[in-house]
């Protein structure tokens, strides 16, 4: 994979990876270049297209667009289950995660990009394991940082949550892959993740009251 | 300390955090500039503070603002500050930062070497993550160079999670460090069967990405591949490797004939359409690097075809885009098969996503043929009336010229059809391939000669109807068909029947309005027009007629004159002075027209595209070399200027020899004649067409005869090829008649003289006749020509510098560079050391060999006595790439009759001749390393031996492959040391009677840490037929037998075989546990049926499964370095044992442990070493064994306490009966 750019349906920008060595200013003509062009397309249309001596993939989860660059002879459908996959983890992580979970923490989106994919290639097929290095490293991350997810109170303009993904597996009738990747019965539970953040607040409070 | 903390928490809480600044341009949409710039100033004030948490609160910022794309290249360095700081935290932010804005141009970026290899060293494991993952996104080739040698080593570590990570990092660094591939590649290799299932299928990532690149120096790597393919589960790891494989084959032909079973295999079974359309995908190009050998796979592309007609049929667009994009690529080598889905792809035309209409478009290239080219044209065109997006318009448009004159025109029957389709394209508005039309013209115009007549009166018409064309001019591309229209009309004046209507339609003065250099060519033809008719009316006698005409040109060039356009204003008045002149002459009555008529003479022939460049430099000609002696300075000076405009004469003027007479030429002239009369390909001028064809077999297929014409070519107004469509088909009909009355005739002659035309008609299939035979005068080429292009590679290709042969052995130049004194631990202990083999060739130091050539005389006895187990390994060996091509059978069969219900049992019992193949690789390894003689002398002794051998093996495999596997094993376990060791079986008995004797042994499953897999061989003892044997257990709550589903507890497991008298055979079955920390033991049955003369009995056979701890171990490797750090950490339990009364030699006891504790030697020094295990479940377990004299103490360390004494105790039984 040579990039991935996640921008919001008015073209705003809200995440970008690069895996290929690229100066600021092509990144930003390529960024400016797909967005006008993904944005274009029809919602009926499908999800690949050619560009330049690319592929790009993209798919829309409520008002994000997802859109990945991959070479010539690289597989779409991996590319889209690689998409899918990211989205479920972000759900997992935020718990019926929505745009503004990841523009107001953005480094933790980047965070769960990075342990997923590594220099372009998929790491970790595992959601388990996925998000078990996440928890973890949140874990270590000392309580100085306000930026635990449950600390953060969105402007009340946006308090309705549009959440990216209403239901998870049956859109996904090509590919069956949770199935495959070991990813077997042990699912972290939603409650599990909250219990974590609780106690990072708790320590949070402790060391300001000292 | 603690008040400095807390001040700068309170600091912080006076900042902004990133949920402000997000909320603050939130809220400031009107002036968000402003509000940037603003905060911006104060992150500039808050990285100037100590306090690191406010630096990390001000870089975390900046990445942000950086997203919304902004420059925060200036805060490089704070970034790498923050990268430093000792709290995960912040480090965490710094890496962030760093990978989403460092590149190589950033400067700073040397600075963060050292920081980078001490967070790779980091105890942490999440602080050498997060910089493996930053170093993955900005690695430098002086990084990578730098770091390469610290991230090889932590592809060993003992966390799967920084394991995998370095794996794939290793990618990165090969690209930026080219020079580090081989020296890591053995390494890498050893990765594809990490235990960890995350690391292998990085290994397996890394390895394709490379190997899709430069797949030549992989080939080897094939059997590993492929044993992989057939026994992995993962479909990402799946679709990996078989990409690969589609990358291979074209190598290795051979290959793909054995993939094509598997490939067809899980087409069949799998359910995930990513992973079908990979196999689909590959299996396409298997059979196209076959295409050329093997004819046989009719069935394979059948069923790609089926599966692709299956996704294309989908609802789902994204499927359909993709069944039609493999589609096209079947296509190219097999067209046949997809013709029979042309209904399923003219379907697509319509589809609603233009995507797809333009994939099925791509397809329709290959679907036509004579007999449906007009009808699907005609849908085209339909399409073309309703298209409403100009892209996708103009995608028709070509679509429409590439079907129709793709291989020269071959599918067009009627040209007349053809013009008028161009002509129809003409009405398109806005459209930007208005030259492609035009060049279409003229092609057909120029190279068939028999549709001139027709082409010249459509063209008239064009020009007639100009105004049309051209109205909103400039912008529209359409105007372009103009210049071809002017052109044709101009050059076969002769055909025009209404020239004086055409000439007077191309001086109209809305001409003046068209692009210039359609102008220039109104004007030069109009002159062409102007003479045929001078001509005309002068042999008509028409005087007046011509003078009239002669004085229309006067009157209308003028505009011309005036045009800005220079090209056209110089032909204008040059042309005008001319035609003044003729007036004159005409006022004398002097005839002009044949002087006139002169000016155009002489036809144009088609070069072909790159008949230019393919004119063979003739010996001796040097262009650089001066042709007189260079004129003095001052001329050349003056003549400077000059040749801007005549470049292009003088360049055609230097070849020609200077000193060339006459007889010379005439000489060469002559010698030339002689050489195209036997070039075949050489088309002379004015050849009589018949013979040509008959010289040039394949050059064009559509045979030449006299111009028929059936059709009449006036049709009155615009063209319609709708009509052609009829008239054709009318035609066709005819023909048809014609052809049976003729055939009928043929049959009363018998022998008819149809010879001839029949290797004409190349596709009978299609008998179509065109309908006016068509002369193409196909594309001149210079004699001589070159005959292939040159493949120009781009130099500039990244991936090229890491074209590098991997299975040479390593030069002592290609180690890694090392930090001194990191290495400084490893020189002092040389010989103690028992690392891996790969490892000793990273580091060759002189000593160290000097001291194994002394080991290896030494040893050269003890060899002799080794010989008989080394020459059983040798032929082993032998069998490389090609036998396992060539003869093995595919392991995917030989593993099938074992697999038995389970489903991990089939990756238990891996295809033997592959696993072999691992092993020899190894080995093969290990003796180029040490520089032994070389093992192909041996090779070339034993081949024919070997053959048989394998043969023979291949029959006693069964029975003896464990022990053999064993020993190979304990040997690459034990150490490199020469001593032999006595051959040791993991296999205990489990019951015995005087029909059937079991043993079984225990082995933990790589794949999952719950399960362990029991093999047990079954031996039959008896003279009788042993058969429905079935093997039940008594489940503990612990621990389970895995029975199929549906199945109760108390239903045994049938075993997959029946075993004849004196056979045994071995069948395995899977355990799932939850606690793995103690011994288990589990009660159970083997019930089996006993048949011989006297009638068959049912008896039974009681037996205990004992599951001890060590067979929950599985024997992982593990580096010193990494060793230290586990033993480090501290979160290890402690105990150990001591057993008296030990006589065998230490070595040997080493290899005991290894082989019945499924231990691994980390380290040895003299009589003390260390060793490694991990369980399934992922407990480390870190043994110290230390020898005295008649006894030996061993300290364990284990993450759990029980394990540990439970593995102790059983080590102490081990070991107290040696």
């Amino acid at each position: 994979m040579q990039f991935m750019l996640l921008f919001s349906r008015q073209g705003k920008l809200r995440l970008q990876k690069w895996y290929v060595p690229l100066s600021d200013k092509e990144k930003k003509k390529i960024t400016r270049e797909l967005v006008q062009t993904v944005l274009a397309r029809k919602p009926k249309m499908c999800s690949f297209l050619e560009w330049r001596d690319l592929k790009i993939v993209y798919k829309r989860y409520a008002s994000l667009y997802f859109c990945c660059a991959i070479e010539d002879q690289d597989n779409e459908l991996i590319t889209l289950e690689i998409i899918h996959r990211y989205v479920e983890l972000l759900d997992k992580y935020f718990g019926s995660v929505c745009e503004l979970d990841i523009i107001f923490n953005f480094e933790k989106a980047y965070f769960i990009l990075d342990e997923f994919l590594l220099g372009g290639e998929v790491q970790e097929t595992s959601k388990k394991n996925v998000l078990k290095a996440i928890e973890q490293a949140d874990l270590l991350q000392e309580s100085q940082m306000s930026s635990s997810k449950s600390g953060i109170e969105y402007p009340s303009s946006c308090r309705t949550r549009a959440a990216l993904k209403v239901i998870p597996p049956t859109l996904l009738h090509w590919a069956m892959m949770s199935e495959a990747d070991g990813d077997m019965a042990i699912e972290v539970e939603p409650s599990h993740q909250y219990s974590i953040t609780f106690y990072c607040r708790i320590t949070d409070g402790n060391r300001r009251a000292v | 300390m603690a008040l400095k903390m807390v001040k700068g928490s309170i600091d912080r809480m006076f900042d902004k955090n990133l949920q402000d600044l997000v909320r603050g341009i939130r809220n400031h949409k009107e002036d968000e500039a402003k509000y940037i710039s603003q905060c911006i100033d104060e992150i500039k004030q808050e990285l100037k503070q100590d306090n690191i948490a406010v630096k990390a609160n001000a870089v975390c910022k900046l990445t942000y603002l950086q997203m919304l794309g902004y420059d925060i290249s200036w805060a490089a360095f704070n970034i790498i500050e923050v990268m430093s700081a000792s709290k995960f935290t912040f480090k965490r932010i710094g890496y962030l930062a760093a990978s989403q804005c460092f590149h190589e141009g950033t400067d700073v970026i040397m600075l963060t070497t050292n920081q980078i290899r001490k967070d790779l060293s980091s105890p942490n494991q999440y602080d050498t993550g997060v910089a493996l993952t930053g170093l993955s996104c900005f690695v430098t080739p002086d990084l990578a160079r730098d770091l390469a040698n610290d991230i090889m080593t932590l592809m060993s570590h003992t966390k799967p999670y920084i394991r995998k990570k370095a794996v794939l990092i290793m990618y990165k660094v090969f690209l930026k460090y080219p020079e580090s591939l081989r020296p890591a590649f053995p390494r890498l290799k050893e990765k594809l069967e990490d235990p960890d299932p995350g690391v292998q299928s990085a290994a397996v990532n890394v390895i394709c990405e490379l190997a899709r690149r430069n797949p030549k120096n992989y080939l080897s790597l094939a059997p590993l591949f492929f044993k992989l393919m057939t026994s992995s589960t993962n479909n990402w790891v799946l679709i990996k490797i078989i990409k690969l494989f589609g990358a291979l084959t074209p190598l290795e032909p051979r290959l793909g004939k054995k993939l094509i079973e598997p490939l067809t295999n899980l087409i069949h079974s799998t359910s995930a359409m990513s992973l079908l359309y990979e196999c689909v995908n590959t299996v396409i190009a298997v059979l196209i690097s076959l295409s050329s050998g093997m004819p046989n796979h009719s069935a394979s592309i059948q069923l790609c075809v089926q599966k692709l007609r299956i996704l294309i049929e989908d609802s789902d667009q994204n499927l359909k885009y993709l069944g039609l994009l493999a589609m096209s690529k079947i296509l190219k080598t097999h067209p046949k098969s997809v013709q029979s889905h042309k209904d399923l792809i003219l379907q697509c035309l319509d589809d609603k996503d233009e995507s797809i209409r333009l994939r099925a478009l791509d397809l329709l290239y290959g679907m036509v043929s004579k007999k449906n080219l007009m009808e699907i044209v005609k849908k085209l065109m339909i399409h073309v009336d309703k298209a409403e997006g100009t892209t996708y318009r103009d995608e028709l448009l070509t679509k429409i010229i590439d079907i129709c004159s793709q291989s020269n025109y071959q599918y067009i029957t009627n040209f007349e059809w053809y013009i008028s389709i161009l002509v129809e394209l003409t009405r398109l508005e806005g459209t930007r391939h208005g030259h492609l039309i035009a060049a279409q013209m003229l092609d057909v115009a120029i190279r068939v000669k028999a549709i001139r007549k027709f082409a010249v009166s459509q063209m008239a018409m064009l020009l007639d109807n100009a105004h049309l064309i051209a109205s909103n001019t400039q912008r529209n591309g359409i105007c372009e068909v103009l210049y071809a229209a002017a052109w044709i009309c101009g050059e076969f004046s002769e055909h025009l029947e209404e020239a004086n209507q055409t000439l007077e339609a191309m001086l109209r003065p809305k001409v003046t309005t068209l692009p210039g250099h359609i102008q220039a060519v109104y004007v030069q033809n109009m002159v062409k027009l102007y003479a045929s008719i001078l001509q005309q009316k002068e042999q008509a006698g028409e005087k007046e007629a011509a003078q009239e005409i002669t004085q229309l040109m006067i009157e209308r060039l003028p505009q011309f004159v005036q045009s800005a356009d220079l090209e056209v204003q110089e032909r204008a008045s040059c042309i005008l002075q001319l035609i003044k002149y003729i007036q004159k002459l005409q006022v004398k009555e002097v005839p002009v027209a044949e002087e006139v008529i002169a000016l155009f003479a002489g036809e144009l022939n088609p070069v072909a595209p790159k008949a230019q460049k393919k004119v063979p430099v003739p010996e001796g000609l040097d262009l650089d070399a001066w042709i007189n002696e260079p004129p003095s300075d001052s001329e050349s000076e003056d003549e400077k200027p000059k040749t801007i405009f005549h470049d292009e004469e003088q360049r055609h003027s230097k070849p020609r020899h200077p000193e060339m007479d006459e007889e010379e030429l005439a000489r060469r002239r002559e010698a030339r004649k002689q050489e195209q009369a036997n070039n075949p390909f050489y088309i002379k001028s004015s050849p009589s067409p018949q013979k040509r064809y008959q010289d040039t077999p394949g050059v064009e297929h559509i045979p030449v005869v006299q111009i028929d014409l059936s059709v009449p070519l006036k049709v009155p107004g615009m063209p319609m090829s709708d009509q052609y469509v009829k008239l054709e088909e009318e035609r066709r009909h005819k023909q048809k008649l014609e052809k049976d009355k003729k055939k009928k005739k043929q049959k009363k002659e018998k022998r008819g003289k149809h010879h001839r035309h029949n290797s004409l008609h190349t596709e009978s299939e299609e008998d179509i006749a065109p309908a006016h035979h068509v002369d193409i005068i196909t594309e001149e080429m210079p004699e001589n020509a070159l005959p292939s292009d040159e493949d120009d590679k781009d130099p500039n290709d990244p991936y090229k510098a890491l074209d590098i042969d991997l299975d040479k052995p390593l030069a002592d130049s290609e180690k890694l560079p090392v930090q001194r004194h990191r290495n400084a631990e490893a020189l002092k202990t040389p010989e103690s050391e028992v690392p891996p083999v790969e490892k000793k060739s990273k580091k060759p130091k002189k000593k160290e060999k000097k001291h194994k050539e002394k080991e290896k005389d030494k040893g050269k006895k003890k060899e002799k006595e080794k010989k008989v187990v080394e020459e059983e390994e040798e032929e082993k060996k032998e069998e490389d790439l090609d036998f396992w091509l060539s003869t093995a059978p595919p392991p995917g069969s030989a593993a099938q009759p074992q697999s038995g219900p389970q489903t991990s049992a089939a990756v238990a019992s891996e295809p033997e001749g592959v696993k072999k193949e691992e092993r020899e690789e190894q080995q093969e390894e290990e003796e180029e390393d040490e520089g032994k003689k070389s093992s192909k002398h041996k090779k070339k002794k034993h081949k024919k031996e070997k053959e048989e051998k394998s043969k023979d093996k291949k029959k006693s495999k069964k029975k003896h492959h464990h022990s053999e596997e064993e020993m190979a094993e304990s040997v690459q376990n034990g150490t490199l040391d020469d001593e032999p060791l006595p051959p040791m079986s993991s296999y205990r008995l489990l019951a015995e009677n005087p029909y059937i004797k079991t043993t079984y042994d225990i082995q933990g499953n790589l794949q999952n840490d719950s399960q362990v897999t029991v093999s047990v061989i079954f031996e039959n003892k008896s003279t009788s037929f042993l058969k429905s044997m079935e093997l039940n257990v008594l489940d503990s709550l612990n621990t389970k037998m895995l029975r199929p589903e549906g199945s109760s507890v108390h239903d045994g497991i049938p075993v997959p075989f029946q075993l004849p008298p004196g056979i045994s055979n071995e069948a395995q079955f899977v355990f799932t546990l939850q606690s793995i920390v103690m011994a288990q033991k589990l009660k159970g049955t083997l019930s089996f049926i006993v048949k011989n003369d006297e009638g068959s009995t049912h008896e039974k056979l009681d037996f205990k499964l004992h599951f001890s701890c060590a067979s929950y171990l599985i024997t992982t490797p593990c580096y010193s370095d990494a060793f230290a750090k586990l033993l480090e950490s501290g979160d290890l339990h402690m105990s150990s044992i001591k057993v008296d009364g030990i006589s065998i030699s230490f070595q040997h006891l080493l290899a005991k442990i290894c082989f019945h504790h499924h231990f691994s030697v980390v380290e040895r020094v003299d009589s003390c070493a260390s060793m490694y295990s991990r369980s399934i479940q992922g407990h480390h377990v870190c043994l110290l064994v230390k020898k005295g004299e008649n006894s030996v103490s061993i300290d364990g360390k284990c993450s759990d306490p029980t394990l540990l004494s439970n593995l102790l105790d059983e080590m102490k039984e081990t070991l107290s009966k040696c």
